[in-house]
């Protein structure tokens, strides 16, 4: 009970531990939303590349304008993560390359075009450049109230852009073809849908970086739907688990000497992921064990299926 | 061009060759993300076999790594085959934190000895030829070179040895598990090669660049031809020439030498993309348009071939009622003429369109075959 007291007298004085904190609580809620479409979309690992895919706009925002403020380096992010989901959608649309391929290629191929620039950027400008690789993992305690601020005004976008198109979403994440045959500019809705997602993981790069944004959208979204069948409960619930994710981390990292806050709140995040799939009432392993249990035979497991008959 | 550049090139384009050959598998199984996660989660596996040998040179740390690879394999599976989430979300879930774990443990526990994040993350490839092979006092070459070029042979080695096996579980596992040829442990086996390969590479290229290496070529070559052989070989043609490329790119930039090659391989996967021979997308454009005008053609001879010596054929058979008709515009109708014209498929005639014998003939087969 002391150490709870202590942590929310902690949270209340102290500026640092409540900035990283309320970033990442924003993070979490903003990754935790958009991450459901994704996870259910079969597409998760697309924030991997994304994220990764941020590091050349970082590179030319900041070459070009010569300003690091956040705001500045998250446009650029946002430019070049989004220029590299068209690529991902054009090239798995128009040639036999197929979607995973066309991930590591987008990632790998984005990274090495920023690790370019700014190595080019360091032995032309400099020190100067201090900050940058912030990004490469993240460094949440360098983040100030502008910065939670700037994500805030991002995230409040993208959650206002996937409420609005809240129906429309739904329909072409379970039934794409359906949204086409009622006239729903499905092309142009997944591309929003993509430019929201791209908002969501560029918000997360300066709190845990390009490796670790990946797991934010994913794991959240994959934890909550072992809890529900219905995408409205598992939205909320998935932007919750970010929420604690990320508190909790912030909250964890600040309390242990020399533990850093991006791979924390990752922890943090696998951890809300394995007490679901263990505990989650009738798809969880615990539960799935006791039925068989209870019934003496195994026939074939059977996990309820979505409205479109996916696990 | 100096000793150490040319030694810098070699190790690069072994390095190259060496990621390419696994790489044609995994991009035909559909798991090019894999070598994504199996380079990052084998951090974890370094720290700790660095922690328990305290030598940064140690090959058991490359054991570790090697083993961590495989873990992040087994997991996915694992994860994956409980149903509960789909396999990319697992592979999502899983190497994150693996590589969460290593970066504490970096963090927390070997914070004073040289072990950086940038280097396992970025590679320095401008260093390889730092680390020398020295036996009994005489200087062998650059230590990279030896590692990539044994795990390239042992690559090259397994694939021409498991040729057919592995070619029969790539495009149909089933047909494999029946026929005996235990898809599972091939799958295993090639894990562990992209695991060795990741962990040999990585601290020449870093972890970003061998998925570039990994992926790109075998991407490319796969819009270059259809056949399997032909895929490895263009991969490592494709890897070696963006590795040098890559190379003089950097020197010419004063910049970082992985990041210029993953450059490189993504000029050389949009060139391929672009101008790729029939699986190009300026191929595929020019087929597309071609078919368009030969079925044009088709249905004109088709038309004329309906209404041949009947009454109403003048009327039918003129070029400006092709237009209602067929509903073509003037223009499309008037070149789709004219290349019918060129081809001798029709004639005109008394203000009307005549089919010629080969015309009639193409009509007669269209009919039938379509």
């Amino acid at each position: 009970m002391d150490a709870l007291i202590d942590i929310l007298y902690a949270l209340a004085t102290d500026y640092t531990l409540r900035t990283v904190a309320l970033g990442s609580a924003i993070l979490g809620l903003v990754s935790g939303a958009l991450g459901t479409y994704a996870v259910l979309r079969g597409q998760s690992l697309i924030g991997d590349a994304i994220s990764h895919a941020a590091l050349p706009g970082i590179a030319l925002a900041f070459l070009l304008t010569g300003s690091r403020l956040t705001l500045v380096l998250l446009l650029g992010a946002l430019a070049a993560g989004w220029l590299a989901t068209l690529a991902i959608m054009a090239v798995t649309q128009t040639s036999r390359i197929t979607f995973d391929s066309a991930l590591g290629l987008a990632l790998s191929v984005f990274f090495g075009v920023g690790l370019m620039l700014l190595t080019y950027i360091q032995q032309t400008a400099g020190a100067q450049q201090a900050g940058l690789d912030t990004f490469l993992f993240g460094q949440a305690a360098t983040l100030v109230t502008d910065d939670v601020w700037t994500m805030a005004g991002l995230g409040a976008v993208a959650l206002l852009g996937m409420a609005l198109c809240w129906k429309e979403f739904k329909l072409l994440s379970f039934d794409p073809a359906f949204a086409r045959s009622l006239g729903l500019p499905v092309r142009m809705l997944d591309t929003l849908l993509m430019t929201l997602l791209v908002l969501a993981i560029v918000i997360g790069l300066q709190t845990v970086g390009v490796v670790l944004m990946s797991a934010m959208l994913v794991a959240p979204a994959a934890a909550a739907r072992q809890w529900t069948d219905r995408l409205g409960v598992m939205v909320a619930l998935s932007m919750a688990f970010g929420v604690a994710a990320g508190v909790c981390g912030a909250l964890i990292s600040s309390l242990v000497a020399n533990l850093p806050t991006g791979p924390t709140i990752v922890l943090c995040v696998s951890a809300i992921v394995a007490v679901s799939l263990t505990l989650a009432p009738r798809r969880g392993l615990l539960w799935r064990y006791l039925r068989d249990r209870r019934t003496r035979v195994r026939p074939p497991v059977a996990v309820p299926a979505d409205e479109n008959g996916r696990p | 061009m100096t000793i150490t550049q040319l030694e810098i090139q070699l190790v690069a384009a072994v390095v190259a060759a060496a990621c390419a050959l696994p790489g044609v598998y995994l991009v035909l199984r559909g798991m090019a993300m894999m070598s994504d996660a199996i380079s990052h989660s084998i951090l974890p596996g370094i720290v700790v076999a660095f922690f328990l040998v305290e030598n940064l040179n140690s090959p058991l740390l490359i054991v570790g790594a090697a083993l961590t690879g495989l873990l992040t394999v087994v997991l996915v599976e694992l994860l994956t085959d409980t149903r509960l989430v789909k396999e990319d979300a697992a592979i999502g879930i899983v190497f994150p934190a693996l590589f969460s774990l290593g970066v504490i443990l970096i963090a927390r526990y070997a914070g004073d000895v040289h072990l950086d994040l940038d280097a396992v993350l970025l590679g320095e490839l401008a260093f390889a030829p730092f680390n020398r092979l020295e036996i009994a006092g005489h200087d062998l070459g650059p230590q990279g070179l030896y590692a990539m070029g044994a795990v390239g042979l042992l690559n090259l080695g397994f694939i021409l040895l498991f040729y057919k096996e592995l070619k029969l579980a790539t495009f149909d596992a089933a047909l494999a598990t029946t026929l005996g040829f235990a898809p599972v442990a091939l799958h295993y086996a090639l894990m562990a090669l992209v695991s060795v390969t990741a962990v040999a590479a990585f601290d020449a290229v870093g972890a970003i660049l061998v998925v570039a290496l990994i992926v790109g070529p075998p991407a490319s070559a796969r819009l270059l031809t259809d056949r399997l052989g032909l895929t490895l070989v263009l991969s490592v043609v494709l890897g070696v020439a963006c590795a040098i490329s890559g190379y003089w790119l950097a020197h010419v930039l004063d910049a970082s030498i992985a990041g210029s090659i993953a450059t490189m391989v993504g000029g050389c996967f949009t060139a391929c993309y672009l101008f790729a021979p029939t699986h190009g997308l300026v191929a595929q454009y020019l087929m597309r348009r071609e078919r368009r005008w030969t079925f044009a053609r088709k249905v004109l001879v088709i038309h004329l071939l309906q209404h041949e010596g009947l009454p109403e054929a003048t009327r039918e058979c003129r070029v400006d009622h092709l237009q209602e008709h067929l509903s073509w515009t003037a223009s499309f109708a008037r070149q789709v003429v004219a290349q019918a014209e060129d081809q001798a498929l029709v004639r005109r005639g008394e203000g009307r369109l005549w089919l010629t014998p080969a015309g009639r003939a193409l009509a007669q087969e269209a009919v039938v075959h379509t």
